[in-house]
Formats: C-alpha cells, sequence, structure tokens
C-alpha cells in the first residue's frame, strides 16, 4: 500500500515530467547520446586505443586515413584517432572537473549570501560584481604565464572564474525558496542554517544549476582548448584537442586532416554540449521559474 | 542620468585598481627573474640592469615607483626589447587591432541582427531554423578552428584571398575580420532574434500594427529599439571576448597587433611587457563594459525614466 502511494507520487515528480519532455527533443537526445559516447571513449581509452599512445613511425610519416590508420597519421607516423582518444581524456575532464570546482564555489557563495541575506549579502554579490569586472580571459592567460602551465592550476583558474554567474543564479533561487513555508518550519525546527541550505535548498534549486552547469562545460572546453592552441595550456607529451588543432592548423597545407579531425571531435563535442543545454532548460521550464 | 553614469564611474576605479595591483604582485611573484636567461651576466651588468628596471628596491616601493608611472600615462619599458617602450608598443599595436575589431563588430551586427530580426519575424520556419542552425555552428566553432578551415578553403584551395598580412596586399583584411566576427555574428543573431520576438509579442507593438501602419515601419520603428536592448548590453562583454579572439585571429594571420605582441609576451615571459599590456588591456574592458552599460540605460525608457527621477 505505502509502495503504491509512493510510486503514485513518483509518477508526478518533477524529474520525470522534464525527462518525458526532454525525450521529445531529438536534438537534445541526439546531444545527450553522442556525448555519453565520447565520455565512455574517453574512460576507456587505454584499453581500446588502436596504438599506443607513444608509438611513433617516423618512416610511415604523415598518411591520409587508410584502413591501418582510420583517421591518418601526423608527421611522427602516430596514429591520429589513437591521439584524438587520448586529447578528448585530457579535454573533457578540463571541462567537468573544472565546471565542478565553479560549481561547488558558485553554489555554496550563492546559498551562504541569499540565505543569510542583509549586509553579508550585500557585501558577497558586491565581490561578485567586482568580480565579473575583471577581464579573466587576459587574468587566466597571466596566470599560466606566471605559475607555468599545469593541468591542476588550469583546472583551478578556469573553475575561479566560471563560477561568478552560479553563484548569481543560486542567490536568485535560496532567495524565493527562503520565503516559503517548508522552509521557514525547517528554521522553526532549529535545524542548523548549513543543513537547511544542504537539505532542503540545495536541492530544490537544482533545474537552473543542472542547465546552467550543461552551459558551462563547453565555455570551459573552449577556454581549455583557446589556452592550449596559443601554447599556454596543455603541453606535450600530454595532448588535448585544442593542442591536436593547432599542431594541425600548422601543417593543414600538406595535411589537411590534421586540422579536420580533432576540430570535428572538438566542435561536435560543443554541439552536443550546446543542445543538451538547451533541450534541459526547455525541459525543466528553468527560465521562467527563475524569473 | 548623471548621477548613474558617475555612480558607474566610480566603481569603476576600484576595479581598475584591482587589476594593476593583483597584476602587479602577480608578476612579481612569478618564479625566476627576468635575466636568468642571459648565461652569466657580469654582477656589475646585472646590478646596473636591475637599477635600470628598479628591481633593486624593496617591493612596495617597486609597486609605488609603478604606479606613479602608471598615473603618468608610463606604462614601463620591455625586458626583452631594451630601448623599446611598452607605450611605443601599443601605439603601434592598437590602431591595428582596433580596426580588426570595428570590422568584425559590424560583420557581427549587420550579418547577426538581420538575421536574427528575420528569425523573429517568422518563427518556427526555414526562415528560422536555417539562420539559427548556422548561429549554432558559430559558436560552437572556435575562431582558432575557424580561422585555419577558412583558410584552407578560400586562402590555398580557392586561392581567393591572401592568407596572412595586415594591409599590405588588398583584401587581406578579409578572411581576419570573418574569422573574429563569426562568433560574434552568431551570439548576435541568437540575441536579437530573442530580443525581437519579446518586443513584438508586447502591446504597444499590436497598437501599431492596429494604426495600419506598414509592417517595415512597425518592425524597424518601434520593434527595433527595444529588440536590440539584450544585444546592446552584450556589446561589453563582446569587447573582451573580442580581445582574446585577436589574440587567435592575430596569431593566425601574422598581423602585428596587441594581441600577437601579448601572446608573444606571454611565450618570451616578457614580465614588463605582460604588466604593461594586462593593465592596458584591463583598463580598456573595464570601460568599455561601463560605456554599454550606460548605453543600455540611456536605450531603455524605463531605466531612464527612474534615473532621472
Amino acid at each position: 500500500m505505502t509502495d503504491m502511494t509512493l510510486q503514485a507520487e513518483k509518477g508526478t515528480s518533477l524529474w520525470e515530467d522534464a525527462w518525458r519532455r526532454l525525450k521529445k527533443n531529438k536534438l537534445a537526445l541526439f546531444g545527450l547520446g553522442l556525448l555519453g559516447s565520447f565520455v565512455l571513449i574517453a574512460l576507456i581509452t587505454p584499453w581500446i586505443a588502436p596504438y599506443a599512445y607513444d608509438a611513433q613511425n617516423l618512416d610511415l610519416g604523415a598518411t591520409p586515413p587508410s584502413a591501418a590508420h582510420w583517421l591518418g597519421t601526423d608527421i611522427f607516423g602516430r596514429d591520429l584517432l589513437t591521439q584524438i582518444m587520448y586529447g578528448g581524456r585530457i579535454s573533457l575532464a578540463v571541462g567537468f572537473v573544472a565546471t565542478a570546482v565553479a560549481l561547488f564555489i558558485g553554489v555554496s557563495w550563492g546559498a551562504i549570501a541569499g540565505y543569510v541575506g542583509g549586509r553579508v549579502d550585500a557585501v558577497m554579490m558586491r565581490i561578485v560584481d567586482i568580480l565579473y569586472a575583471l577581464p579573466f580571459m587576459i587574468f587566466i592567460v597571466l596566470l599560466m604565464v606566471v605559475f607555468g602551465r599545469n593541468l591542476l592550476l588550469l583546472f583551478l583558474a578556469i573553475g575561479a572564474v566560471e563560477w561568478l554567474t552560479m553563484a548569481r543564479i543560486m542567490r536568485g533561487q535560496v532567495q524565493t525558496l527562503r520565503k516559503q513555508e517548508f522552509v521557514e518550519a525547517a528554521i522553526s525546527l532549529g535545524l542548523a542554517p548549513a543543513t537547511i541550505i544542504r537539505r532542503h535548498l540545495i536541492p530544490n534549486a537544482l533545474g537552473p544549476i543542472i542547465v546552467y552547469t550543461t552551459l558551462t562545460i563547453p565555455s570551459v572546453m573552449l577556454l581549455e582548448a583557446f589556452l592550449s592552441f596559443l601554447g599556454l595550456g596543455i603541453q606535450p607529451p600530454k595532448t588535448s584537442w585544442g593542442l591536436l588543432i593547432s599542431y594541425g592548423a600548422e601543417t593543414m597545407e600538406e595535411y589537411p586532416w590534421l586540422l579536420i579531425f580533432p576540430g570535428m571531435a572538438l566542435t561536435l563535442t560543443l554541439f552536443a554540449l550546446n543542445f543538451l543545454g538547451d533541450g534541459l532548460r526547455d525541459a525543466l521550464d528553468v527560465r521562467r521559474s527563475a524569473d | 542620468m548623471w548621477r548613474f553614469i558617475i555612480g558607474r564611474l566610480l566603481q569603476a576605479v576600484p576595479v581598475i585598481f584591482i587589476v594593476i595591483t593583483a597584476t602587479f604582485f602577480l608578476v612579481r611573484a612569478a618564479p625566476g627573474g627576468p635575466f636568468d636567461a642571459e648565461k652569466a651576466v657580469i654582477p656589475e651588468v646585472k646590478a646596473a640592469l636591475e637599477r635600470q628596471y628598479r628591481l633593486d628596491l624593496p617591493l612596495h616601493q617597486q609597486y609605488v615607483a609603478y604606479l606613479s608611472d602608471l598615473v603618468q600615462g608610463d606604462l614601463g619599458p620591455s625586458f626583452k626589447y631594451p630601448g623599446r617602450s611598452i607605450n611605443e608598443l601599443i601605439e603601434s599595436g592598437l590602431p591595428v587591432t582596433a580596426e580588426l575589431g570595428a570590422y568584425a563588430l559590424l560583420i557581427a551586427l549587420i550579418i547577426g541582427g538581420i538575421s536574427g530580426i528575420l528569425a523573429a519575424l517568422r518563427p518556427n520556419t526555414l526562415q528560422d531554423y536555417i539562420p539559427m542552425s548556422l548561429a549554432m555552428v558559430g559558436i560552437c566553432m572556435p575562431t582558432f578552428l575557424l580561422g585555419p578551415l577558412l583558410v584552407l578553403l578560400f586562402g590555398i584551395e580557392l586561392d581567393w584571398l591572401p592568407v596572412s598580412g595586415w594591409g599590405d596586399i588588398p583584401g587581406d583584411k578579409i578572411l581576419p575580420s570573418i574569422t573574429l566576427g563569426a562568433a560574434y555574428a552568431a551570439y548576435v543573431a541568437r540575441l536579437s532574434r530573442a530580443g525581437m520576438l519579446e518586443v513584438l509579442s508586447q502591446d504597444y507593438i499590436r497598437t501599431a500594427r492596429a494604426k495600419g501602419l506598414p509592417e517595415w515601419h512597425v518592425v524597424l520603428k518601434h520593434g527595433l529599439r527595444g529588440g536590440m536592448l539584450p544585444v546592446v548590453a552584450f556589446l561589453g562583454p563582446a569587447f573582451a571576448g573580442l580581445l582574446a579572439g585577436s589574440f587567435v585571429v592575430e596569431t593566425i594571420f601574422q598581423i602585428p597587433g596587441l594581441g600577437r605582441f601579448y601572446v608573444q609576451a606571454a611565450f618570451n615571459r616578457d614580465y614588463t611587457m605582460i604588466l604593461g599590456t594586462t593593465v592596458f588591456l584591463s583598463t580598456l574592458i573595464v570601460l568599455f563594459n561601463l560605456l554599454s552599460d550606460i548605453v543600455a540605460a540611456w536605450l531603455n525608457p524605463r531605466l531612464r525614466a527612474q534615473l532621472s527621477e
């Protein structure tokens, strides 16, 4: 009996509703599928890559796509498909990890500001306003120059830049939620603010956060690729899609496939994420609930 | 209105100050001195160089001296190119980058604006889907990929346009401007479509139509002003993006502008050059954000009424 009522409640939940709407959106599903397969491939690359990452064949040199090398080889005779698969691991990892950093900082910051309110809120959001005005693209370049080009720093630097909008969205959500009865009830029950934020506010503000997260990942990946293209991001012997594009651009006159295939990998991933983000926004009806 | 403008200006001052301070100390915190690369500099020469660049002073005195130079408009000398000042480099690079940025912005506004308005006039038809799909491509295709692809297609395969330089051969400004402008055309198209859709559903548009005004008059005179507000608000952040894009485009097309200087300075670890250009570019970006805020406020009648109270 209790099981049945539980199921009935689940049937009308926001998430099931959203999933039903998302399923109707072909482009978003395509994005989800594509992204899922790219992530899966990235996870199992060490076991399925056709060649070893550092396998060179200097006698072979650069060759166009063939049966042995589906996407061709670069000037050192390295298999391009293998390079793209390993590069994708880094590009995707940067996208997800840096976004997670941004998510963590932004959500905590916004939740605290929105929950505490008053002067604390004013000061915290003032800091966000000031940081918004800072030219961050230039600052990241600067950070990479000053502290050397290491991967961890890249995660942190990008994450530290992208949290601002997240904080604003979260604060807006929390301000609306705070005034609702269930939160007032939690307060009058004497729950600690940290518990209220964690148990009641964040779960209820999840929709806009998920949507914005999905749209942050592509912009983070673009930023990484931009830095790597300029030679300020990922350094050899590691590789990423941005770095592969930059090598490809150098030799595109003779070996255009070295530019085109890594470019396709990056562009398709960005497409997938943007379609999925737009689809989620419609499915979760974020714009209306954010107003 | 004036109070709003002055208030915003006052807000910009601490931001610029933070940028200068943060940049200064970040650059000073960088591991390795600027002369480490030179093999075995004679101690006297090293001392002389350090005195010339004020590295012999304590850090806080260096900072104060730097600030007082800045106030007088002096961005300092370059480490790597002795005898060249950063002011000179900016004077030679800025006009080039400004011209490139202006063309790119023009392309973005004209192409993006027109396609966005057309899409908004017939939503959910081919007239909407085609430009919006192209806009999606423009957003997902990064500048550093689009540039080389355009070079490959129009410069090498078809051999229609020159692939490098700036103002040396006729037509060499076309590809860089398109490359830099494309992504912004895409954003402008999406923003102007959304803005126009919103505005065209308003009551005053219905009134204008009911008066029997011709459709073009309704769209261009009554709709455009409100519909373009999101685009104007986007111009501030877009300016920062255009500058970052110019790093890439100027590198790809070998254009002697500010962006290429900045990338080269970053590579050469030319610390004073990085410091000077960062301060200069950041100030520009902050001022541009300010300008687009003011224009957006001025264009929005509701906000303007609020401000003049």
